[in-house]
């Protein structure tokens, strides 16, 4: 059978391979996962299981359940200080995921060009393609600690680019933006017209600075889709829900898009979503502050070990050094004879080359012993 | 949150983290660490150190008793005067004044029903200001000192995701 050639220009997922092997082994730390290793709060859970048992099974709006946008729009207006109106301003999806392969489709013409800041989620160049767009990759760097500057958006010709996906605090280096850093970008954005994609997703998830979302900036909201879901702060990756909020007209294209694909997001989910907002923010201060414990110990373990780890502030990622040249070597080996699995750099574009991503959505006793035996193979 | 307060979380969480794991998960130095320890230490606001033990896994049998306890004061004799005799007792882990129905719940433990009984039967009820005991035993530790006593749960997780 023929599979489409945009298809077929998608090369398979770089994790593959270490997954395969780890599924071998037995006793494997896996620093490799891009998702909390706490449960669901209970309240959220309680809300999914009496939904059932209430019979909510049916579908709900294709934009989602008017209570839910209703707690999403008064959430992003204390938290973040945004605006948006719940009837026409808010998509709820399956996942920030499906939010932003709808935003792709709904908004971008074939042979338009999207600018993503790199090293960054893996969905981003394949959803881009997907949609019949050219990515175009614009590689933080290091030295500037993964930040996007207006000199690096200039520099690879995003002026004429026609849109721009962001993702602050960023998976997988764990950087963040400053409010000044990013009000900067918001000025090239405006200057050139462009369209902004923000992901959003690990935004309640920073240590030091609050989050600043880029559609907060004089005429940035009216050019930026914001997303967000519950996957990340309510650890709640398995019920996949998530939302988009930009202009009426946006959001209206993507629902036409959304609904021909999956009308509604999981109605159960919803339920869970609307108390996660509704009763369990204790909950995400309290895994913040044991995802900052761990993140101090992670980096702390590194600096002692001599590998170079710049500061992460967000995500539950760092993103340091790889010690060899070769970091699927590094990467093989590591978790061949130490069993601990963690992700090469190049996997989220080619400016993460070099480095390793290491999560610290792990219990401090395994992080513990996963950094012991990575300092052991290193001798 | 101070240093202090931070460590103090972190060593109710769990006491057995070394100095260094104190330090790197605070950003404090080591040094500072163990200062701080030696203050909370000196100034009594860190009473010791305990293992909290899963007894239904040991092969030696460990009775406990929540003991309810009713008492009447008189001009001479108040709740800590009463506290200070039951609180030498070896036997007793815990003791608390509480609001409600009674006034003391104690905690009791031994290696046997009947050692605990006679305890709480020659010991403590002969207390003449103790004017009534209801002892509950404990027959299923769930949590203790906010650890689970189950076997946890397996981390289902995938061990790569995006």
């Amino acid at each position: 059978m023929k599979i489409a050639d945009r298809v077929q220009q998608i090369p398979p997922s770089g994790i593959r391979k270490f997954f395969e092997i780890a599924e071998e082994m037995d006793d494997v730390i896996s620093l490799g996962v891009g998702e909390p290793d706490f449960t669901a709060p209970w309240a959220a859970r309680e809300a999914a299981i009496d939904s059932l048992k209430a019979g909510k099974t049916s579908y709900t709006a294709n934009r989602g359940m008017r209570e839910l946008r209703e707690e999403i729009s008064k959430r992003v207006s204390t938290q973040y200080d945004l605006s948006y109106d719940p009837d026409d301003e808010i998509l709820v999806t399956a996942g920030a995921s499906e939010g932003l392969d709808v935003a792709f489709r709904a908004l971008v013409d074939p042979g338009d060009v999207v600018a993503i800041a790199q090293p960054s989620y893996i969905s981003y160049v394949p959803g881009v393609t997907f949609a019949g767009g050219e990515p175009l990759p614009v590689a933080t760097r290091e030295e500037d600690d993964f930040k996007l500057t207006t000199e690096l958006l200039s520099a690879h010709g995003v002026a004429d680019a026609d849109m721009v996906v962001l993702c602050y605090p960023n998976n997988p280096t764990g950087a963040i933006m400053t409010a000044e850093e990013m009000a900067e970008v918001a000025a090239f954005v405006r200057e050139h017209d462009l369209t902004v994609l923000a992901d959003e997703i690990y935004a309640d998830l920073t240590y030091g600075d609050d989050h600043t979302s880029i559609a907060t900036f004089e005429g940035l909201r009216e050019r930026t889709v914001v997303f967000n879901g519950f996957s990340k702060a309510y650890a709640m990756t398995g019920l996949r829900l998530g939302y988009a909020m930009a202009p009426p007209e946006v959001i209206s294209a993507m629902n036409r898009v959304h609904q021909y694909t999956m009308l509604s997001a999981p109605t159960t989910a919803q339920y869970a979503a609307l108390e996660a907002l509704r009763s369990c923010d204790s909950e995400v201060v309290e895994m913040r502050k044991q995802y900052n414990r761990r993140r101090q110990f992670v980096l702390s373990r590194f600096s002692e070990m001599g590998i170079d780890c710049f500061e992460a502030k967000g995500a539950f990622y760092v993103f340091p050094e790889c010690p060899w040249d070769d970091t699927d070597a590094f990467a093989e080996a590591l978790l061949e004879e130490q069993g601990v699995a963690l992700v090469p750099g190049h996997v989220f574009g080619d400016s993460g080359e070099g480095h390793l991503r290491v999560s610290y959505a792990t219990g401090l006793n395994e992080l513990r012993e996963a950094m012991a035996r990575i300092e052991a193979f290193l001798g | 949150m101070s240093t202090r307060d931070e460590l103090l979380a972190l060593l109710l969480e769990n006491a057995r983290y070394s100095t260094e794991d104190l330090a790197r998960q605070t950003g404090a130095d080591t040094d500072e660490v163990a200062a701080a320890i030696e203050e909370l230490e000196a100034s009594g606001l860190i009473r010791g150190y305990q293992a909290v033990v899963d007894w239904d896994r040991a092969d030696q049998e460990r009775i406990r008793a929540l003991v309810e306890l009713n008492v009447t004061l008189d001009r001479e004799t108040g709740y800590d005067d009463i506290a200070g005799r039951l609180v030498k007792f070896p036997a007793v882990k815990s003791l608390r004044l509480v609001s409600g129905d009674y006034d003391f719940a104690l905690e009791v433990e031994g290696d046997s029903l009947r050692e605990v009984s006679k305890f709480i039967s020659e010991k403590v009820a002969p207390v003449p200001e103790i004017t009534q005991t209801v002892t509950h035993y404990i027959m299923e530790t769930y949590k203790d000192r906010g650890l689970e006593m189950g076997d946890g749960h397996d981390d289902g997780r995938l061990s790569f995701s995006p």
